[in-house]
């Protein structure tokens, strides 16, 4: 009995018998969620990329065929409409993501600090009001943008007061930097930028910088998304406990000295995971530009989530639509994998002080939570 | 490796489809018999409004209670987009708008059914009409009515500028004095939505052609020079866009005053008299250009899915709604011209507001829609932005290059 004993307990026999199996039973809800929401579209929509299914029946019924890599092909290195059109998008939102990004970051973060400080008062009425459009539909949002934005709204009578024409802005498609540049006299690209480069769109193209219309949606944007992240600063500012604050009042710190040598290093996690979602969020923007209308503005606010869906439904190319989704999803994970390691701990000293200070993090959480 | 790969793709569309029609036929032959009870059909549509979705459902509970089936009518939000996710989820609905931009894509890609050669008034259609709904040489789906494009004249500005009848713009320097004459400060002389459905009539009354037999002609020296004639416009102050004026379409422009003329179809009555009723207006012909007159003709038809279950059925329904009579009560709830030969006739009759539309019809062409040119039209109404100031040949070169490439593949 004894010898048998031994070998069974090791393979979980005994009093854990069928342990393994129990487990497997419990986490077999999980699994099965996983693999129907998540494992099986997205394998199916890896087949649709690979495939020329036109949007009819099923993508596995037998008419569809395997066409390899034709779809991410006519859209990446072929020259064409597809080509031109992608390019444009990937643009369109590159301009929109390098803005959008570090402004709600560090307006959220901003706002964060100022409903965070005790002395203010009315802390509930701000925090509610800078985290309302966050909860308000984009679209509803979108609407309200349209008409502040009209060529005669409300936005373009305020800058007019001070003696300044506005633009139509959502119909706007001038470039930003080919709108600076041309104050300078320079209308027409230089011959090396006229070719047509990267994705079929020219050099001088890709230095347009964001139209006024992707502009409005720039600041629609951060309008709407800087108080769900402002929340999620508040939240981590509030276990920095008060005692920290103290000793670097006694340190002799500044409130500069303070704000970026341990606020901000505290904030660390929080500021990984506001920057992984705001890009990712900015990325796959989609709503507002379907409701302005991808075609508008001279084609300068459609985005490659807006160009996927676009030429599935609407031009029926589901493989090049989800063609378009999958490299969108390589390449933020490849962005959000850059950006990792760039926020990612360095020097071992560095390491050392975040280390002493997360020792104490502990108990200021304690404290944070009864203040 | 590519054109393989869509010829395949074709035939086996096209014997799906064929066998499909065949079995399906061969069911269907008893004609005149009663059709099944007790069905439920779903129809989309995609509505002007709701003058329209009332008169469709009205006309739809009518065939219902005649047969004993039931209609459920959905005007869809986004009709291209509502359909193409009931094809794919494989619920497409029972009878559906199939607009003409896009009944090319459909039909190549096999995902409609060629009944109307079967229907009782198959012979009825407007020849043109027909044509319109033909791929490869078969008549697939039942115009639903059809409009021209007309020029709408605001008569209160038309006579504060001191304009009589016999000043109605007849060619294209009319037009242009005309529209000049009208602009003030406030008001525009001539609007049109920027797209290639209003600005393509322009092209074609220079003379100007698309699709040559089997090449692509969309740089010719015609179509630019109807591109040039709208930009003196542009450069002379008279012509705006809707975009420009702040309006969200043609018709709005129109019906707020910013506008004096906009060219427009019968749609337009509809619109002024729900949004604008104090709006005195006339709709006469569009000018002739140089290579005479010429409109567009547009028409969504009465699509059905392929292998429908409730063919028989459908095509009940659709006789009903394409008939003379349900296709004038149509005309008289939002103002769309029927699909007959002898309908087309009775509507210039009892609408003689309406009559420069259908007179429209002798010489419109309907614009250009094989299939994946739609994307390529996309590409230019957004080129268009720059109309004002770009060269007619580089919008057009642009426009010649994308529909080449989509014309060898919807061919090759």
């Amino acid at each position: 009995m004894a010898v048998n004993a031994a070998p069974r307990s090791r393979r979980g026999g005994g009093i854990r018998r069928g342990e393994a199996r129990a487990g497997w039973l419990f986490v077999t809800p999980a699994v099965l969620i996983t693999a129907v929401f998540l494992v099986i579209p997205i394998a199916l929509a890896l087949w649709v990329s690979m495939s020329d299914w036109n949007g009819f029946q099923s993508p596995l019924n037998p008419r569809v065929n395997f066409v390899g890599l034709e779809n991410y092909a006519a859209i990446t290195v072929e020259d064409g409409l597809d080509q031109r059109n992608f390019g444009t998008a990937v643009r369109n939102n590159l301009y929109y993501v390098l803005l959008v990004v570090p402004l709600q970051t560090i307006i959220s973060l901003l706002l964060a600090i100022q409903v965070n400080r005790a002395a203010l008062k009315g802390r509930g009425f701000f925090r509610t009001a800078f985290y309302f459009p966050s909860v308000t539909s984009t679209v509803a949002i979108v609407v309200v943008f349209q008409f502040l934005f009209t060529a005669s709204g409300a936005v373009n009578a305020a800058i007019g007061a001070l003696g300044i024409r506005g633009p139509d802005w959502f119909n706007d498609s001038t470039g930003l930097i080919h709108g600076a540049l041309s104050a300078f006299g320079i209308t027409q690209p230089p011959a090396a930028l006229a070719e047509p480069g990267f994705l079929g769109i020219s050099g001088w193209e890709w230095l347009a910088g964001p139209s006024v219309a992707m502009t409005s949606l720039i600041i629609l944007a951060i309008f709407t998304t800087s108080g769900t992240f402002m929340l999620l600063f508040l939240a981590a500012l509030q276990s920095i406990g008060s005692e920290i604050d103290e000793a670097t009042l006694m340190d002799g710190a500044g409130p500069f000295r303070k704000f970026f040598s341990v606020t901000v290093p505290m904030l660390r996690p929080t500021l990984f995971t506001v920057l992984t979602l705001g890009l990712i969020g900015s990325w796959q923007v989609f709503d507002q530009i379907y409701v302005i209308g991808g075609g508008s503005a001279g084609g300068t606010i459609s985005t490659p989530a807006f160009l996927a869906y676009r030429s599935s439904f609407v031009d029926l190319q589901w493989g090049q639509g989800a063609a378009i989704a999958f490299i969108l999803f390589v390449f933020i994970i490849l962005l959000t994998l850059v950006q990792r390691w760039v926020l990612k701990e360095r020097t071992p000293r560095k390491r050392n002080r975040v280390a002493a200070t997360e020792k104490i993090a502990p108990n200021d959480s304690t404290s944070g939570g009864l203040r | 490796m590519r054109t393989s790969q869509w010829s395949a793709l074709g035939l086996a569309g096209a014997l799906a489809v064929t066998l499909t029609a065949c079995s399906a036929g061969s069911e269907g032959g008893g004609d005149g018999g009663a059709v099944e009870e007790g069905l439920e059909l779903t129809m989309l549509i995609g509505s002007s409004g709701d003058a329209e979705t009332t008169a469709v459902q009205a006309a739809a509970d009518a065939w219902g209670e005649e047969t004993g089936n039931t209609v459920e009518v959905i005007a869809a939000n986004d009709l291209v987009q509502q359909l193409g996710q009931g094809f794919s989820g494989n619920n497409p609905p029972d009878i559906f708008y199939m607009p003409w931009d896009q009944f090319q894509t459909y039909a190549a890609q096999g995902f409609i059914e060629p009944y109307a050669s079967e229907l009782e008034n198959a012979g009825d259609f407007l020849p043109a009409l027909a044509e319109q709904f033909s791929y490869d040489g078969e008549f697939y789906c039942a115009p639903k009515d059809f409009s021209t494009l007309g020029l709408q004249i605001n008569l209160d500005a038309w006579e504060a500028a001191g304009l009589t009848d016999a000043d109605i713009p007849t060619d294209w320097d009319q037009l242009a004095s005309v529209a000049q004459t009208l602009t003030t400060g406030e008001q525009v002389g001539l609007s049109m939505g920027r797209e290639y459905a209003r600005v393509g009539v322009f092209m074609n009354q220079a003379g100007g052609e698309l699709v040559d037999g089997d090449s692509i002609t969309a740089d010719s020296e015609e179509n630019q020079a109807g591109l040039a004639y709208l930009q003196e416009l542009i450069e002379a102050g008279s012509l705006k866009f809707p975009q420009e004026l702040e309006a969200g379409w043609g018709g709005e422009a129109f019906g707020l005053g910013k506008a004096a003329m906009v060219i427009e179809g019968p749609w337009i009555n509809g619109a002024m008299a729900n949004d604008f009723p104090d709006r005195r207006f006339v709709s006469v012909e569009l000018p002739a250009g140089p290579d005479g007159p010429s409109t567009y003709a547009f028409s969504n038809c009465w699509g059905m899915p392929v292998g429908s279950e409730t063919k028989e059925a459908t095509m009940d329904l659709i006789e009903f709604l394409t008939s003379d009579e349900q296709q004038l009560a149509f005309a008289e709830a939002f103002g769309v011209i029927p699909s007959t030969e002898s309908g087309a006739a009775a509507y210039a009759e009892q609408f003689p507001d309406n009559s420069a539309f259908v007179a429209g019809v002798e010489y419109a062409e309907s614009p250009v829609a094989f299939q994946g040119a739609a994307a390529a039209f996309a590409d230019f109404n957004t080129q268009l932005e720059s109309i004002g100031s770009a060269e007619p040949a580089s919008l057009l070169g642009t426009l010649q290059g994308n529909l080449e490439a989509a014309y060898d593949e919807a061919n090759g």
